[in-house]
Parts: C-alpha cells; structure tokens; sequence
C-alpha cells in the first residue's frame, strides 16, 4: 500500500532518531570499553597506557566489588519483594468497591513523583534520624531507645525508602492488570463453587503473572541504577556497607578519579543489567507480535 | 468479589484502604506540614501535627539564601527542554513507523528500547569527559541533550502505541480525496495525534524532572536543577527541617499536579505497551 515515495520519506523520517540513538548507544560505550584497557588516572594526566584486562582483574578481585555485588542484590531483591507482595495487595484492596477510591489512589500513587532527592532527605532527616526524626520520637513515646537507621541498618533503610517510591509503580500496574480481568469468569468460577481462595488461586494468579513479570523485569533495570537514595543517605557507607555496583562505580571513577577501573565497572554493570534486558526484551517483543 | 458488597464489607475495606493509603502517603504530607512550621516547631518533641503557628516565612529564606527560583527555572528548562527535542525527533520517526511500516519497523523498535536498558554508569566516565573538554559541564544545554537522547526510546515507544490506534481506514479515505501527504498529517493525523502527544510529554516532563543521576553527576551550582540542589541540603543533622521541607515542597508540588494527570499513561509509557 506504501509508495515508493512515501517509504523513502518514512526512512528519512525515522534517521534522526535512529543516527542519535546510536551514536548515544555506541560512541560512549565504545570509549568505556577502550577507557577500561587502560591505566589511566585523571590526577595523573598524560600517563594513559595500555593495560589489557589488568583493570577488570582488579575490579573483580576488589573484596568492595564482591560487597557491592551483595548489595545490589538485596537491594534490588528486597525491593522487588516489598513491592510485588505490597503492590498485589494494595492492587487486590483497591480493587474492591470503596468509597473515595480516587482519592486513596492519589495518596498512593503520589510517592512514585517525589523526586529521588527529596524522598532520600525526607526519609533520612524527618523520619529516620536519630534525634529528630518521628520514628526516634515514636521509639521514645514507646520507651525504647531511638535506632540509628542509617548507620545500624544503612541498607535496610535505603531498601525501604526505594520501596516506598517503587511500591505505587507495582501497584497501579497489578491494578491495571487486574481491571482488565474478565468478570464473566470470576462469575462462572463462584456459580461452579469455587471458594474465594481457589478462585484467586485458579483464576486472579494466572492472570496477573505476567503483570508481575513485567513489574518485576521493568523495576530490575531502574533499580539496578539507583543511586540518588545511596550519594545522599549514606555515601555508600558506613564504610561499604551500603555501597551498590552503581554508586561503587560512581565512586571509582568520579571520585577516585580511577578511569580504567571505573570504566572496567560500568562494562560489568552493563553486562549484568544486559542479562535481565534480555528476558524483559522477549516479553515485550512477543507482546509486539499479537 | 461480587460487585454488589454488603455496607458493613464495604465500610471496613474502606477504612483499611484509607489508613494504608494514608500511611503511603503520610512522608509528603509530613514534609507538606513542616514547610510551614517555625525551626523550633519542625523538631519538638512530642511532634507537633497541626496545632502549631503555620508561617511562611521558610518559602522565603529558601529563596532569599539560596537563589531558588534559578535552581526551578533550570528545572524547568531541562525538563520541558528535553521532552521538546525528544518529541521534535520522536514525533517523525513514531508516526513512520506506525503508518509507513517496513520489514525492519520492529527490529529498529526493539533496538532502540534495548539502549534504553543500558545502565547510565555504563557510560559515565565517557559521558563526563565529553562534557568536561566540550565545557558541558555544569550547563542546561549539556543536560538537555543528555535527557534528550535518555528519553528517546521511551518517547518514540509511546507514541509509536498511541499512533498505532489512529485507524489506517481514515488515512486511505483522505488519499482517496486527494490530500497529499502533507496535508494528511497537517489535517488528518495532527489532530488525532494531539492526545497521545499531549500525554507522552506529560510523562517525559515528569521522569526528566525527577531524573536523578546525570543531574547529579554533571552540574555543580550553574545548572543544577532542583533534584541537585536539594541534594546539597543533606546537610548537617537536624537544623533545618523546616527549610528543607519548604525546599522540597515546591520542588515536589508541581509534579504531584501533573502527576495526577498523568495516572493513567503512566502505565503505558514504563511498560512500553507490554500492561494495558
């Protein structure tokens, strides 16, 4: 049905997009790969000189490398169970007739537009500090000792606060899921005597499987990113204790002013995010296909 | 889940969804609360929660110390910067391949959502080089460009969905009365285009306001846009609850208005069409 004429505009139409993205894609990525082959350190400048894989061995040896491992991992891990598990419940309760339930959404929803610098303050100074913070002074009302949150449980407290911004997105995504469940069926399923349990478990969780695929694939890729919560809660420590793949690459490289070694990070960084790009890929693309 | 619940259900899964709702929200209302309180009031023990002399005069030292209608500003140029050039470059490309697909429509959608799966630490050491010997260092222009290209993907994916509805039935009706291709996407398809653009910069304009990781990294005090600039409140503990709230406030409210706009695009935009 397409001319020849108006295939030839669409590909003109769409070279802008295509050109930047992958100038975007390759020409930065292409200088980390070339940066992480070298020894090269900003405070020394003109020192640059190749070392092959010296920087990778030293950045996968790195005992901070192993703990930063571990700690994207449980944060991202405690954040997808917070939010899967939360973001379920929250979807199922708000599903149910109640009243005011465009206001109740509001109030849910509105933490995932905070921006990350303010939810990490707030959390830090008003809730979780020590002195001031409600919970210190809650802790006091009950008569126990205040709990110093970010130096006792650094990462434990940043895993709250990104679920806290996190558990709207799972939500209003496992609501939508849910709405576009098939009533006629609910229906026939209660007609057949099926038990709210069963129904839920026959019915509902199939249903919202792949919903939660996606919450979980989508959150993966932001949270292993994150990185405002960690710079303005704890700097990553209390020594390590709280630094992530992404801030220990920050770290290296901005702050060590180590090149080589952080550009050997990020490519282990893009590596992994790349594992789970994969899966999260195939499911959008078989969505592509129907 | 029967549609028809008893009152006496509904009452009490109503007061549940309403504390839980509550408690979610709680932090921004706290935040809200302490923007108008005096220092003294923001930290008493036992909290005060309404009962205390409301003032705004925190409004005004945030912006008297500190310049922070320039930080906003800045905000505001970045964000509604970013998303235009984004669509300005988007907006072509989206509407190619939803009414003039090839054999490689598909593949050249799927790549570009994949450079959207490259995490940003991926490319920070280049990225922050380039700026530093261009002198995009600490510039609105450098973080324009850099959420520009960020965002892309998720643009071009938006409104290649919201395109993809528009019906071909009507393009072929305005061929058919001789409009030639520029007449048929000033008059045809621009209008019918309005709302799924309307509702891809609304989201873009949200997520590059909050972006949090190149802001930080690439300005210092010049362009720093309110994400940065509250960063440099962490400062020390407990003295200016009530600053840093007001601070917060005004950098949150804007987008909790467009926010509550934007619901429902929400998840369609962050799962790429995949949840509808």
């Amino acid at each position: 049905m397409a001319t020849q004429a108006s295939r030839f505009a669409g590909r003109l139409m769409i070279s802008p997009a295509v050109i930047l993205l992958l100038g975007w894609m390759i020409v930065p990525l292409g200088m980390t790969l070339y940066f992480s082959l070298l020894r090269y350190n900003l405070l020394q400048p003109g020192t640059e000189s190749y070392t092959g894989l010296t920087n990778y061995r030293y950045f996968l040896t790195d005992p901070a490398f192993f703990t930063a491992m571990r700690n994207t991992l449980a944060l991202v891990g405690g954040v997808l169970v917070i939010t899967v598990i939360g973001g379920t419940l929250l979807a199922l309760l708000l599903d149910q007739p109640i009243w005011g339930q465009g206001i109740v959404r509001v109030m849910v929803i509105a933490p995932f537009f905070v921006m990350p610098t303010v939810s990490a303050l707030v959390w830090k100074n008003m809730f979780m500090n020590p002195v001031n913070g409600l919970f210190a002074h809650a802790a006091k009302a009950l008569g126990l000792a205040p709990f110093d949150f970010l130096a006792h449980a650094p990462l434990a407290s940043i895993t709250l606060i990104v679920a806290w911004q996190w558990l709207p997105f799972a939500t209003l995504i496992l609501l939508t899921a849910l709405q576009s469940l098939d009533r006629d069926q609910i229906e026939a399923a209660e007609m057949d005597g099926a038990g709210p349990l069963s129904r839920f478990g026959y019915i509902v969780v199939p249903h919202l499987s792949r919903a939660v695929t996606v919450v979980i694939l989508i959150q993966t890729i932001f949270l292993l990113s994150t990185f405002a919560e960690i710079l303005v809660t704890t700097n990553g420590g209390p020594g390590t204790a709280s630094t992530t793949l992404t801030y220990l690459v920050y770290a290296q490289s901005l702050l060590q002013f180590d090149v080589g070694g952080g550009a050997a990070g990020g490519i282990v960084a893009v590596v992994l995010a790349n594992i789970v790009a994969i899966f999260l890929m195939r499911m959008i693309g078989k969505n592509l296909e129907s | 889940m029967a549609r028809t619940a008893s009152p006496r259900r509904k009452a009490l899964v109503t007061a549940v969804a309403w504390a839980i709702g509550f408690a979610i929200f709680f932090p921004i209302l706290w935040t809200i609360l302490t923007s108008f309180k005096s220092e003294g009031d923001a930290i008493a023990s036992p909290p005060k929660f309404l009962f205390f002399d409301w003032t705004l005069e925190n409004y005004q030292t945030v912006q008297e110390r500190s310049n922070y209608l320039r930080h906003f500003w800045n905000s505001v140029v970045i964000s509604f910067g970013s998303t235009l050039c984004a669509l300005g470059i988007a907006i072509p490309a989206a509407w190619a391949m939803a009414f003039v697909p090839g054999k490689w429509t598909k593949d050249i959608l799927m790549w570009m959502l994949s450079t959207k799966m490259m995490p940003a630490v991926g490319v920070l050491v280049p990225i922050y080089l380039i700026f530093r010997d261009t002198g995009l260092l600490d510039t609105r222009t450098g973080l324009v460009i850099v959420l520009t290209l960020m965002n892309l993907p998720i643009v071009v994916w938006m409104l290649y969905t919201y395109f993809k509805e528009i019906p071909g039935e009507i393009l072929e009706a305005a061929r058919m009365d001789g409009a030639g291709l520029r007449a048929e996407i000033l008059y045809v398809l621009t209008p019918m285009a309005i709302p799924g653009i309307a509702s891809t910069l609304l989201l873009n304009v949200i997520l590059a306001w909050n972006e949090a990781f190149w802001t930080l990294n690439l300005t210092a005090a010049k362009a720093a846009p309110l994400t940065a600039f509250i960063a440099s409140y962490s400062s020390p503990e407990g003295l200016f609850y009530a600053k840093l709230s007001a601070a917060s406030t005004m950098a949150i409210a804007p987008i909790l208005i467009l926010g509550w706009f934007s619901q429902k695009q929400l998840v369609r935009g962050l799962t790429f069409g995949a949840v509808k």
